[in-house]
């Protein structure tokens, strides 16, 4: 059995997205800024996709840039967000993706910014009157803060960060890559300045992305040259990438509850099974907690064992298992995640992030508890 | 939807189908992330990146881990650019490129101005071509860079590489050039050169990928990273590699390696039946100059038509482009002619045609009548 548990850090492509795209490689391959037919029938199919995005969420079509991908997009509104409104701090939290966190870390190295960490408790918690005080205490602040942590899945309270951001005047950017397309967005309630999308994350292309800015809070262009993404964003537009993330996000939104109580009828088994089973293990940060983490992450802690030591994700490879330890940007890095070690994960106990999508299925839970079952040689 | 013939090949090229059946298995089955070093499907996604890599590399004489993945020659020119300044900044700097550059340099290198960076924008003469005399008196002490694009996108004419690698090691200056319109196109090899941009769409890969060539062993800065997080790239160039396109560029890389020569000789002679029978019109000339250019493009002013109708009535039949596609929604004449001296309405009467691996002899032809008709029913009309 071949089971793929690591949707968080990529998804497999769904079949009508890839149908999408692929008359726009050999067929109509034009540029969309050329003004003859190839070009002009391939620039229609651009703006209907940026169309199709900002009907979706709720947003207006003028406030979507299409970029190469989520971290582009973060990088995007947290460079030039911070320039184009003259923002000298910025407030951030520990458990940030590194396309966030290293990106404001540049900034203050560079003297742009005085840069704000909040504390988390174990959980991976922020405390909302520490981010008040903070934002009291400097106006005109920058505010960075996930939907969701692509690692242990905690999910915060946009609304509530939003409506603080907007009472202290701050500008507030959130990398939603792990929640768009597994939950809505309306950005005509939502109170975010900016938002971001990686279409591989909901079953959409690698290489493709999105940012959304609220029209009153424009910022300037990070990649110059040439007048695409109505000067926003320099360079030929990735066509298939915009056409399939537009595409992918349709289809995530078309059955949206029907996918999310699917998968969250895996997680629950998957933590029912586990408790159940694995004596002595527990979940990092909220993802334990279905009400408060993603339905799509589960991270598990399990108990010191020598036969696993450092070797539990190979082992589950070898069984035809595949999860991750965290975020697989630094995965290759042997430092281990920044995530666990802020929340004072003990380092001697193995962490596995298992992330699900719409196409696992309760075998292949069942199955994986089977082999962690072997694995930590628990006999039935 | 009938398109007409296709002559627009510098503005992007179609996919070849063997570069679309290279990345098929990368939408579908082998779908992982090429971070993910903990499971099969993150290995095969990093295996066929760095097969790409090799490909890449070979096209252009360079060493795999001299690649650096992007999503497009864009970025890559402005990690370069803006990569360099960081490196410097703080200092005094100044940087030569010229006035012919694509936008994608220009507009980086303002964005730069605006910074406090000296800029050196070295003049053309009417053929397009930069006086290396003027590029060694531009230099200064504190140059930090020459930015000078191999071949033009416009006018096809291809600068004295040679000349100018020779000048940027005398100098021990960065040289970074634009190669975007000749990679895959006519042979080019990266020695003496220490950072080259390009793009896999204009060489029959996809859309939305792209390289910087960052060459190894020499004293002179590399750039900082322009996008972070994730430490890809080795850090150039952060986020989730895309990999279907990147081995898509592999692919592409890979099949105008060995169909480069072929493709130019071919493609050299149907454009000389082109430019020389549009040029029997009476009141045209040849924009750019006949001896040191890309053997696919051709750029022709036509007298006595208005520009803008001129490029509606051509465009029925044939894509053809004013310029570069990147600014051909701009009304105003292309920079790159202006800079050559050509007046600002001989300058949007202008048209580039450019030819590519599936243009035809019977497609010039009937580019040739085509325009011929238009030509003479737009003067008549006036």
């Amino acid at each position: 059995m071949r089971v793929y548990f690591d949707n968080a850090a990529t998804t497999a492509m769904d079949d009508r997205v890839i149908e999408a795209m692929l008359p726009y490689m050999k067929l109509h391959y034009g540029n969309p800024s050329s003004v003859h037919s190839h070009g002009r029938e391939v620039r229609s199919a651009v703006e209907k996709a940026r169309k199709k995005v900002a009907e979706l969420i709720n947003a207006s079509p003028s406030e979507i840039f299409f970029t190469s991908g989520g971290t582009e997009a973060d990088n995007t509104a947290i460079v030039c967000g911070i320039e184009t409104h003259g923002i000298k701090h910025a407030i951030t939290s520990p458990i940030e993706h590194h396309a966030v966190l290293h990106t404001l870390e540049e900034c203050a190295k560079k003297g742009k910014i005085k840069l704000s960490l909040l504390d988390v408790n174990q959980k991976g918690e922020i405390n909302l009157d520490q981010l008040e005080g903070l934002l009291k205490a400097n106006p005109n602040s920058f505010v960075s803060l996930m939907h969701a942590n692509n690692e242990i899945g905690n999910i915060n309270d946009l609304n509530a960060i939003g409506n603080l951001a907007k009472t202290y005047g701050a500008f507030f950017h959130s990398d939603t890559v792990q929640t768009m397309g597994h939950y809505v967005h309306d950005l005509k309630t939502l109170p975010v300045d900016a938002l971001v999308a990686g279409g591989h994350k909901f079953h959409g292309p690698k290489g493709s992305g999105f940012l959304y800015v609220r029209k009153d809070k424009k910022i300037h262009p990070f990649i110059h040259g040439g007048a695409q993404e109505r000067n926003m964003r320099g360079g030929t537009e990735n066509v298939i990438g915009i056409i399939g993330i537009a595409k992918a996000l349709e289809l995530a939104y078309e059955d949206m509850n029907g996918h999310r109580s699917h998968i969250e009828s895996l997680k629950k088994r998957f933590i029912e099974l586990l408790k159940e089973n694995i004596p002595g293990v527990t979940f990092n940060g909220r993802s334990g907690d279905l009400e408060k983490s993603l339905y799509t992450v589960l991270n598990v802690s399990l108990p010191p064992s020598e036969e696993n030591r450092g070797m539990l994700l190979f082992n589950l490879d070898l069984h035809g298992i595949s999860a991750s330890g965290g975020s697989a940007c630094s995965s290759g890095a042997t430092v281990g995640s920044h995530v666990l070690r802020a929340l004072g994960h003990d380092p001697e106990r193995e962490s596995v992030r298992f992330s699900f999508s719409r196409y696992n299925t309760l075998e292949e839970v069942d199955y994986t508890i089977e082999k962690l079952k072997e694995l930590y040689a628990i006999s039935v | 939807m009938n398109y007409p013939i296709y002559m627009d090949y510098n503005a992007t090229t179609p996919c070849l189908e063997e570069v679309v059946q290279a990345m098929l298995p990368f939408f579908s089955q082998h779908f992982g992330n090429a971070a993910s070093k903990s499971h099969a499907y993150g290995w095969m996604a990093e295996n066929a990146i760095e097969n790409a890599r090799e490909q890449v590399a070979d096209l252009i004489g360079a060493k795999s881990k001299e690649i650096i993945f992007t999503s497009g020659a864009t970025e890559a020119i402005n990690l370069a650019i803006k990569g360099i300044f960081e490196v410097f900044k703080g200092k005094k700097q100044h940087y030569i490129t010229c006035q012919t550059e694509h936008k994608a340099v220009l507009d980086t290198f303002k964005s730069l101005e605006k910074e406090g960076a000296e800029i050196s924008y070295l003049s053309v003469n009417q053929y397009g071509e930069i006086d290396l005399e003027e590029v060694m008196s531009s230099i200064q002490e504190h140059t930090k860079m020459i930015a000078l694009m191999w071949g033009n996108n416009e006018t096809g004419l291809l600068h004295p590489m040679d000349d100018i690698i020779r000048i940027a090691n005398e100098k021990n200056i960065i040289l970074l050039t634009d190669a975007v319109q000749t990679v895959g196109k006519i042979p080019v090899n990266v020695s003496g050169i220490h950072m080259m941009a390009f793009s896999s769409h204009k060489f029959y890969g996809p859309k939305g990928v792209g390289a910087l060539y960052i060459r190894h062993n020499h004293p002179l800065p590399k750039p900082f990273p322009l996008i972070v997080g994730g430490g890809h790239e080795k850090g150039y160039r952060s986020g989730t590699l895309n990999v279907p396109g990147i081995v898509g560029m592999g692919k592409a890389a890979e099949i105008q390696q060995k169909s480069i020569e072929s493709d130019m000789d071919r493609l050299l002679l149907l454009r000389n039946k082109l430019e020389i029978n549009l040029l029997k019109i009476s009141g045209t000339k040849l924009n750019g100059s006949q001896k040191k250019r890309l053997p696919h493009v051709t750029n022709i002013s036509f007298e006595g038509v208005e520009g803008e109708e001129l490029l509606r009535a051509v465009n029925k039949k044939v894509a053809v482009s004013s310029g570069s596609a990147c600014t051909s929604i701009s009304p105003k004449p292309s920079h790159v002619l202006s800079a050559m001296g050509l007046d600002s309405d001989l300058g949007r009467a202008s048209i580039r045609f450019s030819l590519g691996k599936f243009s035809t002899e019977k497609e010039i032809e009937d580019c040739v009548s085509h325009v011929q008709q238009i030509i003479q029913e737009l003067r008549n009309k006036s």
